[in-house]
């Protein structure tokens, strides 16, 4: 009986493909280290809030699909996940915008 | 040596069962992962909490009808911090009325529902074993249970009873309510995660454990209504737990989430932080509750869609509309939810946004009834008691979501918003709509559960009886309603000059629901009767066309014997030519 | 009874059972981390003032437990690797330090609330702390209950690996990918609170 996980069977990748994959980590962290550096830099200076929020997002939304990509294996996910996290996506965003632009559409209420 | 599970379940499976060691009571029939005892336990868990939020409705009906009058025999029981000397509190109302809504929504329709019908039926629909998960099954109705618990010990806790600030929970005042609040929150949080655990094995289920043959248009439409059912499930439900976590610490932990600066309770002013937001709570809440109203009519409308076309012998109309209806619905349920805060003081243009979704969403609701409805066009039909119930369910169905219109538009939503009119529209879908679509799932698959078939006599005295006083109680809720009555009132609108004229239609109200009451017992009887003296039947004996008939009545742990398969669509009835009425899905 | 696809994939998905589950489940995650990151907006948007995040919390604290969150990430994807190469040993020692990271993860959080509550910086002070703390409890939880699963893996269920081999690679991986959306999480939380 074979003693490692046999690739057919979880339909992945072959041995060959993992220390592929392996380079692929280590340069993925290297990454996130470099943005993790730049974002606390950034904060430094400072700079007037609603530019700050823009760079910190665009910093951790690279951070995020890098995670997401590369640990996760997003990058080579079947369609059905992907439809998933599309849908999930969509209603994320309604989350996050129709409160506050409803609320601020109205009388604020303090 | 590891078999890497092979694909199907083999013909062998009878022996294959006896070589496992025999189940103990205990993990056969209390903590057992198959999913037909799990749907039982579902299913009966759910008409339990029916019956108990129904009683607590009848009580409250006595204060409607007859505001201020004493019953003492029930004072000498509830006690005089409810009922002192035999009438009732308006705290007490409060409580009853807070627990009538939770307990229906949450612990009765949607576990019978979904939880119920869902899992028993599920599987045995696409010819799968089991559950993809049941051991997370099991644990789903475990959490489950113990938020039933949760709830019901609110009653009796010492500090003040259940939570009183209505379903909705709206804040500030539930963020200053006695303990029974905190209570709803924390058995709120074990409901939430029940659903959760449900609606990603049902998801997955669906997908992967289908018969070979069963593509997603060859799906009897129940099973595409639980699928979409599942995923509002799965999206809509978390944000109501953070926002419960976020009330558990306005109420524990001193913050100001939703407690705004400067708040005064009687007479005190609040020393909390403030800065905090009510409208934030309502949004969190109603981000959920809204999809919620889905998942309570669409299993329902995947009941009714069965029952029509097994009853007419001939396919469902406009299946395809159906399906896509169904999953356009899904999708625009998740961006609706502030027609319920038309009162808020929204500005227009996000009024006018939530208006016109919500009108847009109406268009998916009617496809689908006008399809049930024309379905019935040329159709053979037999006037069973599933049938009936299914046949009522349309009307009722139409009424509720017609009178739904207004409230949706958000002009004609400030007479009416948070009035009775609101209170009998939503009956009308919920309860002649979604619950009688449940019971005749109950008739209609008791056979398959059993091995026997419940009484068609006292199913037809249930019928006829529950529809007259479904809509001898709330037809007159949208006079009273569209009179000016508000929702909540201990006294029915008793104290209000403008109300006078349209009181009596409380009175005729009450009646209605205590006669209802007494319509339930015949079928309660019956449930309990027809398990050792109904007549006994075979696999199939509605002549159904979908998979599930073709197990045996009740099925064995795994359900079928050899691995079954769809060749065809799930309503081949009166196909010409054929030798029988009926073409079953499963057969070759 | 056997339950199909459970180890090997269906042909038309692609999928296991466990992998649309787990998937399936980190969507509700996102819709819970949802809901209290759109509670931040709200109330952030209708304060009067907020207070810059460097002001109220420990940056050079946050930002080291930031590498050690990534730094787990990194040894439970290369854990999972090492179960594909069949290296059992090796998987151990990855997964052990997965579970030893987030044990510096919580103890540098326990520093961190210990210092505020010292100074009587606590949830009902202000809103800011308020969503500071059940933001970052919330994550905490997740850290905690994800370290609890990677445990099990590392310890009683590693007998797995001898009788099925795929399956326990699986669920090594479906256990991992929990852990990159606690990661993935803390990347977005860590600049909305300490930095923004």
């Amino acid at each position: 009986m074979s003693d490692h996980a046999t690739t057919s069977m979880t339909g992945g990748d072959h041995a060959v493909d993992i220390d592929k994959h392996v380079r692929i980590y280590i340069t993925v962290f290297v990454a996130l280290m470099v943005l993790t550096i730049v974002t606390v830099a950034v904060s430094r200076f400072h700079l007037p809030v609603p530019i700050a929020v823009t760079v910190a997002l665009i910093v951790a939304i690279i951070k995020g699909s890098l995670v997401a990509c590369y640990f996760m294996h997003l990058i080579s996910e079947k369609k059905l996940i992907y439809a998933v996290l599309a849908v999930t996506a969509f209603f994320f965003v309604a989350l996050m915008v129709l409160p506050v632009v409803t609320v601020h559409d109205g009388f604020w209420i303090h | 040596m590891s078999d890497s599970g092979t694909v199907v379940t083999h013909p062998s499976h009878g022996a294959h069962e006896v070589h496992h060691e025999e189940l103990g009571f205990w993990r056969k029939y209390v903590f057992s992962t198959d999913h037909k005892v799990i749907g039982i336990q579902y299913a009966v868990t759910g008409l339990l909490f029916l019956l108990f939020g129904f009683s607590l409705m009848m009580l409250m009906r006595w204060n409607l009808a007859y505001p201020g009058a004493a019953l003492p025999w029930l004072g000498a029981i509830l006690g005089e911090a409810r009922m002192p000397g035999g009438t009732m509190l308006p705290e007490f109302y409060n409580e009853l009325g807070a627990m009538h809504g939770t307990i229906m929504v949450f612990l009765g329709v949607v576990p019978l529902a979904v939880g119920g019908f869902g899992n028993f039926v599920l599987p045995l629909q696409i010819g799968a074993p089991d559950m993809a998960f049941p051991k997370i099954n099991m644990l789903s109705y475990w959490c489950l249970f113990l938020g039933g618990i949760t709830m019901l010990a609110s009653f009796v806790i010492p500090a003040g009873g259940a939570a009183q600030s209505g379903w909705t929970s709206y804040v500030p005042l539930s963020d200053i309510a006695g303990a029974g609040q905190t209570w709803w929150l924390v058995g709120m949080v074990f409901l939430i995660t029940s659903s959760l655990l449900g609606a990603l094995n049902f998801i997955t289920t669906t997908i992967q454990l289908r018969a070979k043959g069963l593509t997603f248009l060859r799906f009897p439409f129940f099973v595409w209504a639980q699928f979409v059912t599942a995923f509002l499930l799965l999206l809509a439900f978390p944000p109501l737990e953070g926002a419960a976590v976020m009330q558990l610490m306005d109420r524990v932990a001193g913050t100001s989430f939703f407690l705004p600066s400067g708040l005064v309770v009687s007479g005190q002013p609040l020393t909390n932080a403030g800065g905090g937001n009510p409208l934030l709570w309502q949004h969190l809440f109603w981000f959920l509750a809204h999809p919620e109203v889905y998942v309570l009519i669409l299993p329902g409308m995947g009941i009714v869609a069965e029952i029509i076309a097994n009853n007419t012998r001939k396919p469902l109309w406009g299946y395809r509309s159906m399906v896509y209806s169904l999953i356009f619905l899904g999708f625009m349920s998740f961006i609706v939810w502030a027609h319920h805060m038309f009162m808020t003081g929204m500005g227009t243009a996000m009024a006018a946004f939530f208006q016109t979704t919500t009108m847009i969403i109406s268009i998916p609701s009617v496809v689908i009834l006008t399809a049930l409805i024309i379905s019935l066009w040329g159709g053979s039909i037999r006037f069973n008691t599933p049938m009936l119930f299914a046949l009522a369910f349309l009307p009722m169905f139409g009424i509720g979501g017609l009178t739904g219109l207004p409230l949706g538009l958000n002009i004609t939503d400030i007479p009416l918003h948070d009035t009775y009119y609101v209170i009998a529209h939503f009956h009308y879908v919920v309860a002649p709509g979604t619950i009688f679509a449940l019971l005749a799932g109950v008739y209609y698959w008791y056979p398959k559960a059993t091995g026997r078939m419940m009484n068609e006599t006292l199913g037809k005295i249930h019928f006829a009886g529950s529809l007259v006083c479904m809509n001898i109680i709330f037809m007159p809720m949208f006079i009273v309603g569209m009179a000016g009555v508000s929702r909540r009132l201990a006294d029915g609108g008793a104290s209000y000059d403008f109300a006078q004229p349209v009181l009596h239609w409380n009175v005729v109200s009450s009646w209605g629901a205590w006669t209802l009451a007494l319509f339930q017992l015949p079928f309660i009887f019956n449930f309990f009767w027809s398990i050792w003296k109904g007549e006994k039947v075979g696999d199939n004996p509605w002549q159904a066309t979908t998979i599930e008939w073709s197990a045996p009545s009740p099925p064995p742990h795994g359900n079928f014997i050899g691995a079954p398969a769809a060749y065809r669509g799930p309503y081949e009835y009166s196909v010409p030519g054929a030798p029988k009425d009926f073409w079953p899905q499963y057969e070759a | 009874m056997d339950i199909p696809y459970t180890v090997e994939i269906r042909r038309d998905t692609g999928l296991t059972n466990g992998k649309i589950g787990i998937w399936l489940f980190l969507a509700s995650e996102v819709m819970l981390f949802g809901a209290l990151f759109a509670s931040y907006i709200l109330i952030r948007t209708g304060a009067p003032s907020w207070p810059r995040g460097d002001t109220m919390l420990d940056v050079p604290l946050a930002t080291l437990n930031t590498i050690v969150l990534i730094s787990s990430s990194v040894t439970m994807v290369m854990a999972w690797a090492s179960l594909m190469r069949g290296r059992f040993g090796t998987f151990r020692i990855y997964m052990g330090g997965t579970i030893l990271l987030g044990f510096v993860f919580l103890i540098v959080k326990y520093f961190e609330y210990s210092a505020h509550f010292h100074e009587g910086a606590l949830p009902h002070t202000n809103n800011f702390l308020a969503i500071y703390y059940t933001l970052t409890g919330l994550h905490g939880l997740h850290v905690f209950g994800g370290m609890v699963v990677n445990a099990y893996f590392w310890g009683p269920g590693a007998k797995l690996w001898k009788t099925n081999p795929t399956w326990f690679t699986n669920r090594v991986e479906h256990s991992g990918l929990f852990w990159h959306f606690v990661d993935l999480v803390w990347i977005f939380l860590f600049p909305t609170l300490y930095l923004l």
